[in-house]
């Protein structure tokens, strides 16, 4: 009797007709009927209306019969809550019966059962099983923590669970711990700062243990987990790697893989001149070619971590190029990726066999893997110097074979090969263009473009042949229609004579008759260059070519080491980092190397590289400006001292004159920023203000020298609020000699952003007609106070709640003989509003917001003891960030 | 971890599905239920099929619909992973939305084949439906919450059986237990067999790339050693192979046998992995292979060999261009190895260019006859002894054509199998302990064969 009938009945009135089976007094019959359910279940009918009859049969000593029923209750409860509860007495019962093998069924299913209410119920069942005396019933348990906190995590927490899981750690069954080691993990996932997986050498030591006795899978779960430790020292480091490199002979390729990740992350400890760091790079490479005689899937997964693994340690794999090559029935996929990895390990050394093998590829059938090969040769002629004549022959073999997609491609990597090797294989441009015609794709027709204008004055008829590609000139895509405007200026600044007429045209086809801006604004530049200074335009258009680097698709270095710590996962198959295509908080969490070289300054910024990038200052910074927010008349006489500037500042603040109390500007004293022996001559002093919603830079620009000073221009290094200036130096006369000029700068926030240290800084370089010069001066962060920084008070009390408590700083301000209300007028002149007071108990508390020019908004909580000249400041600042591809994940940043 | 796991027929229609997780399918579902405070209950119930349908439908559409042949084993459709491996007209997907281990995931849907065609063998539409009870019986069981757990069938087949466990005793049940848990999970107590008999099957398959001139371009061999144990009680063995550095080792410690065979003929083995029944840890510190056997037939190391490597045959080939129109091939295809033994299946693949009008062949062994559709001769013989030669000599003629590119001439390919390892690699000895039971080592009756096949196998021309 076979149970492929039940798929077939497909009659009307199935339903009730099962419904009556379900109810039947036989066992056997009722059995039949709930095979037939779980069939219908299976292709994707509704059988959701027969809940409570099939719970009715739950109650059974049938152990199939129960797994059927159970199988269905995982399906439908969620969508019948209520009647779910009804199998609740059943499932405390069998986590009391002595088969442990029901024990655990009962506490696996509760588990799937996402129903809240069934939740509760759930609890004291699921202690008991936790500490089991069968260890099946304790594995099982183990997981069913997991699957809790996915319901529930508060519950898990009140309810201890996480403790008695973490004591699973130490349990005598191999298989316990593994699962308790996954669900640990997991759940710590979710909770990125939660310390859950406390792993310390004491428990790294139990998993190690438990490493060599436990299932292959519950192995992989274990080595993941050790990848997320970072040892105290390269001792430990050494010692937890001797005891994972026997893994690398298991005969599961997740183990190998899984290990080869703890590796790569804990050799990054180790000294590279140590005896051992050598031995652990040879024992890399020998399991990382045996995966390749995996099935396609699994040497898929490897070929992707191997082409990283390559990019991060060449030297592992650099004598195994051979292993790469791609076998006549290697699926696709397979294919691609391994001609991948050759041109990374392509070298001096095996270019002639990577060569050969690459012509071979070239006359395959796929033409993605054609493409690829063709496109490899021209990589490796890049790469290998000595190399690139073969190639170059190889190419033009290639292309004399005709092969449509063929022929494109070697013309775009010949396109290359001439910008590396200037002057030197031009000699085949005559067969390169000899297929002109045969062109269709954009990239192919814009390379050959680009090769007949960069070298019209050996092509005899370059202007016919550009004219040919003019006729169509609107049905080409943008990237041929740029490179043929530039093409043909090319040609006209090399054979003026012949060619006026077609450059008129393609001016004006660009220019008039499109609708491209791109286009439109080189159209102009061209035509502007060439109708004003054709010197110009010639040093231009056919200035000197920056050579083109060797190494292309490289990761970048952040991405690759993050990617090094997923060894194994989806992550390092996709090439992605998890917050890519994980939805939620699972996975965002970035991985490091340890002792990584690359520091990136934000952690949410590297999280989300799309992300527009914004700098929040540091409290501490701010801090230190607000105080410094010198409301001193600028009759003063000397800055603050950096040093002291806190204490200055607060005197500064409160002792200084009310008169400046109603001045609606802030105003810093001049500084002193280039001195004339740095400058040639020049000296520049200056200060920041902000005036009615404009900051200013204002300079006193002092000509020291005995010549006469012209053609002023200023620019700034990209800043932490992108300042720019918003308009040109305006030094309009020539500065003679011991001549001083004052200037006033407006600046806008709209420039390229950088994170300085510190946060303030701002790097200038002025240029004059005798030289360039650089300084960098402070602004006060106060000019960046914008004057829509009054929050709403309700807003303010959301706000300031939601803020975490760590994203607070306090400091006192020593010494302010001033009022509470003083204060708080002083404080609106630059921009930092009240929302609210009160007084509590004698002390004036003042809650105040101000915003940054980049929209960051910062809520301050003044306190004021009356009579007392200390005034104690909690700052807090709370950044929503939303990149721009909607990733919905609100994300607080610590300052 | 996996979120779902699916099972489809060549058409696209589920077979078997099993979610795990809800996230994937139905997250817009859940985010609903937070925003409208309704209780979904009613409305719930059909969009939780719609949704979940979704996840299903997607793979179909996309994957097994697709007309194009499958470029990635790994395919993301709206942010959720599938990864599939294909058997006979059955394709099997594993479904995440999670940062999953991607090679955990490959090596589990593998372990699925293999119980499932160890329960009932062939992996078929039929054979699927026909145990579909089963098969869900055994996704719970085998994956808990995504989460692989003891997937060893020896262990399974103890307690998952369609027959229903009926009248167990405490006993059986928690030695049930300890055996799926345990650190023997591949092996069952209380195994018994009046004789007590091994076979061990040292599989190779030889690489070869040859230049014209007779260097040896590139040249491996991967092998593997397979075991049929059907042993009594929990045997402990222990296997030994002519390991070089064991050999070197054991050499300066005055074994025999190794002093022997130290020197040639022991072998460097580039790399091995081992059944999970291995002692790793001993392996690595030792280099022994000491191990608990499974019942039955398993794999139990994989290895990869480069030097020393014994070429069982040598392909001289000879082509000569007589003029534009006729080629004048002559192969002459040598066996290296002892005379009293025998190849068996030789094959040698010719090829020809693509304008070939007519060949003429003569061979002095086998058949040799000219295959259009193939663009090659090929040329059988049945068997050939070692030492010995063999020789073919084929005329082309050509078509006339006017196409410039001369023809690549693509290698010379052979096929073969001979009855040793041409890695070189003996078995010394496999030593069976089990101190419960009154069996010894000399009682087992042990069998060992060697088997070489070619793998690709090619001389340049």
């Amino acid at each position: 009797m076979t149970d492929s009938k039940y798929f077939t009945t497909t009659k009307k009135g199935e339903i009730f007709e099962l419904k009556a089976e379900l109810n039947s007094d036989k066992k056997e019959k009722k059995k039949e009927a709930v095979k037939k359910v779980i069939a219908s279940m299976t292709v994707g009918k509704d059988v959701s209306a027969l809940f409570p009859d099939v719970v009715n049969c739950m109650q059974t000593d049938n152990l199939e019969l129960k797994k059927l029923v159970y199988l269905y209750l995982m399906n439908y409860a969620k969508s019948q809550p209520d009647m779910a509860i009804m199998a609740v007495n059943t499932f405390v019962k069998d986590c009391e019966d002595p088969n442990p093998l029901i024990r655990a069924l009962a506490v696996r299913t509760m588990g799937c059962i996402r129903v809240d209410k069934i939740t509760e119920y759930l609890c004291e069942p699921l202690r008991k099983c936790l500490k089991d005396e069968d260890p099946y019933v304790r594995k099982t348990a183990a997981v069913c923590v997991a699957k809790l906190h996915d319901i529930n995590a508060q519950l898990v927490e009140d309810q201890g669970f996480l403790d008695t899981l973490k004591d699973l750690i130490s349990d005598s069954n191999p298989m316990v711990v593994a699962n308790a080691v996954a669900a640990l993990s997991e759940i710590a996932e979710s909770h990125p700062n939660s310390n859950l997986l406390d792993l310390n050498p004491q428990t790294i030591n139990k998993l190690l243990t438990a490493l060599n006795e436990c299932t292959e899978w519950g192995q992989i779960f274990i080595l993941d987990c050790l990848a997320n430790y970072t040892p105290r020292d390269d001792r430990e480091s050494q010692s937890i790697c001797e005891r994972v490199t026997p893994r690398l002979s298991h005969a599961n390729s997740a183990v190998v893989l899984s290990a080869v990740k703890v590796l790569m992350k804990f050799m990054e400890m180790l000294p590279k001149d140590l005896d051992y760091y050598g031995t652990l790079l040879k024992k890399l490479a020998p399991p990382l070619v045996t995966l390749l005689s995996a099935e396609p899937e699994l040497q898929y997964v490897a070929l992707r971590n191997i082409n990283l693994i390559v990019q991060r340690r060449p030297e592992i794999l650099k004598h195994e190029m051979k292993v790469f090559f791609v076998k006549y029935n290697d699926p696709i996929y397979v294919k691609l990726e391994k001609l991948d990895i050759m041109i990374r390990l392509a070298s001096q050394a095996n270019i002639a066999q990577v060569l050969a093998e690459l012509k071979e590829y070239a006359t395959e059938v796929d033409v993605d893997f054609v493409r690829k090969a063709v496109r490899a040769i021209g990589r490796c002629a890049i790469k290998v110097e000595q190399s690139a004549e073969r190639c170059v022959s190889t190419l033009l073999d290639l292309i004399q074979t005709k092969v449509n997609y063929v022929v494109q491609e070697a013309i775009v990597v010949i396109k290359d090969i001439f910008r590396k090797y200037p002057n030197k294989y031009e000699s085949v441009i005559a067969t390169l263009c000899e297929n002109l015609d045969s062109l269709d794709e954009p990239e192919a027709r814009a390379a050959m473009i680009w090769i007949v204008g960069e070298y019209a004055e050996r092509i005899d008829n370059a202007d016919e042949l550009l004219e040919s590609f003019l006729e169509g000139f609107h049905d080409e895509s943008t990237q041929v229609q740029l490179q043929l405007l530039t093409g043909i200026v090319k040609l006209f600044l090399k054979k003026p004579t012949e060619t006026q007429e077609l450059v008129q045209q393609v001016l004006s086809l660009a220019t008039q008759d499109s609708d491209n801006p791109d286009l439109r604004d080189r159209g102009y530049i061209y035509w502007r260059l060439l109708s004003t200074d054709p010197v110009a335009a010639k040093e231009v258009v056919l200035a000197e070519k920056p050579l083109i680097s060797e190494e292309t698709d490289l990761i970048e270095p952040t991405l690759l080491e993050e990617l090094i710590c997923h060894i194994g996962t989806l992550a390092s198959v996709y090439h992605k980092p998890p917050s890519a295509f994980v939805e939620g908080s699972r996975g965002v969490q970035h991985k490091r190397l340890p002792g990584s070289s690359v520091e990136s300054p934000e952690p949410a910024s590297a999280a989300v590289p799309e992300a527009s990038p914004s700098i929040i200052p540091s409290q501490g910074d701010l801090l230190g400006d607000l105080l410094n927010l010198d409301l001193t008349p600028p009759t003063s006489t000397a800055a603050p001292p950096p040093t002291s500037g806190l204490q200055m500042g607060a005197m500064d603040l409160l002792g200084g004159g009310l008169d400046s109390l109603v001045r609606p500007r802030v105003l810093v004293s001049s500084q002193m920023w280039l001195p004339a022996m740095k400058g040639k001559g020049l000296e520049i002093s200056g200060t920041f203000a902000r005036r009615s919603g404009v900051i200013q830079m204002e300079m006193t620009l002092t000509n020291k020298a005995m010549s006469v000073m012209t053609d002023f221009a200023i620019q700034f290094n990209r800043n932490s609020f992108g300042l720019a200036p918003a308009g040109p130096l305006q030094v309009l006369t020539p500065l003679s000699p011991n001549q001083s000029i004052e200037v006033s700068l407006p600046l806008n926030t709209l420039g390229p952003i950088m994170k300085m240290d510190p946060l303030n800084n701002l790097q200038v370089a002025v240029k004059n007609n005798i030289d360039v010069f650089y300084f960098s001066c402070q602004y006060p962060m106060s000019v960046l106070f914008s004057e829509d920084g009054k929050m709403e008070s309700k807003v303010f009390l959301v706000t300031w709640k939601d803020i975490p408590n760590d994203n607070e700083t306090q400091c006192q301000i020593k010494d302010c003989h001033l009022n509470s209300d003083a204060a708080s007028n002083k404080l609106q002149g630059s921009n930092v509003f009240t929302i609210a007071k009160r007084t509590v108990e004698g002390q004036d508390m003042l809650y105040q917001s101000l915003k940054l020019t980049n929209g960051i908004w910062v809520l301050a909580e003044l306190k004021v003891q009356t009579g007392s000249p200390v005034f104690t400041v909690s700052i807090s600042t709370k950044v929503p960030w939303r990149s721009r591809h909607g990733q919905q994940s609100d994300s607080v940043v610590p300052p | 971890m996996i979120g779902g796991l699916f099972i489809y027929n060549h058409k696209g229609e589920v077979l078997i599905s099993r979610v795990y997780r809800d996230d994937i399918g139905y997250v817009a579902q859940r985010s609903f239920m937070v925003t409208s405070c309704i209780k979904p209950a009613t409305l719930f119930n059909v969009n939780l099929f719609v949704c979940r349908r979704n996840a299903v439908d997607a793979f179909r559409v996309n994957v097994i619909h697709a007309r194009q042949q499958v470029r990635s084993p790994v395919t993301n459709i709206a942010r959720t992973s599938f990864f599939h491996v294909k058997r006979s007209n059955i394709w099997l997907a594993a479904v995440t939305k999670q940062n999953v281990n991607a090679a955990m995931v490959f090596e589990f849907l593998y372990k699925m084949c293999d119980v499932m065609t160890a329960y009932f063998g062939k992996i078929s539409e039929e054979n699927i439906k026909n145990n579909f009870v089963l098969i869900y019986e055994l996704l719970d069981e085998i994956l808990d919450f995504g989460y692989p757990q003891n997937s060893e069938t020896g262990a399974l087949k103890t307690f998952i059986t369609q027959q229903g466990i009926k009248g167990q005793t405490k006993e059986e049940q928690s030695q049930i237990t300890s055996q799926v848990t345990g650190q023997i999970g591949w092996r069952r107590e209380g195994i018994k067999y009046r004789r007590n008999e091994l076979f061990l099957d040292v599989l190779e398959s030889v690489n070869l790339l040859m230049s014209p001139q007779g260097q040896v371009l590139s040249a491996h061999v991967s092998g593997r050693v397979v075991m049929k144990s059907y042993l009594s009680g929990m045997p402990e063995c222990k296997f030994g192979m002519n390991d070089k550095i064991v050999i070197d080792k054991q050499g300066k410690g005055g074994d025999l046998y190794a002093f022997c065979c130290s020197g040639k003929q022991s072998i460097a083995i580039d790399d091995c992995t081992f059944h999970q029944c291995v002692r790793l840890s001993k392996f690595d510190s030792e280099r022994s292979i000491s191990f608990i056997p499974p019942d039955g037939e398993y794999e139990l190391m994989r290895y990869r060999t480069t030097k020393d490597i014994i070429l069982p045959f040598r392909v001289i080939p000879l082509v000569r261009e007589v003029g534009r129109t006729k080629l004048e091939v002559k192969v002459v295809i040598k066996s290296n190895f002892k005379p009293s033994l025998l190849a068996q299946k030789i094959e040698v693949r010719i090829p020809t260019p693509l304008n070939t009008s007519g060949v003429q062949v003569i061979c002095m062994k086998g058949k040799a006859k000219y295959k259009a559709s193939e663009n090659a001769i090929v040329w059988k013989i049945k068997r050939m002894a070692g030492m010995k030669e063999s020789q073919i000599s084929a005329e082309i003629e050509l078509l006339p054509t006017n196409d410039k590119k001369k023809w690549a001439r693509p290698p010379i390919s052979m096929n073969f199998e001979v009855p040793f390892a041409p890695s070189g690699l003996k078995v010394r000895y496999l030593k069976v302990f089990e101190s419960k039971l009154n069996y010894s080592d000399h009682d087992v009756i042990k069998w060992v064969r060697y088997i070489g096949r070619s793998g690709i196998y090619e001389t340049r021309c």
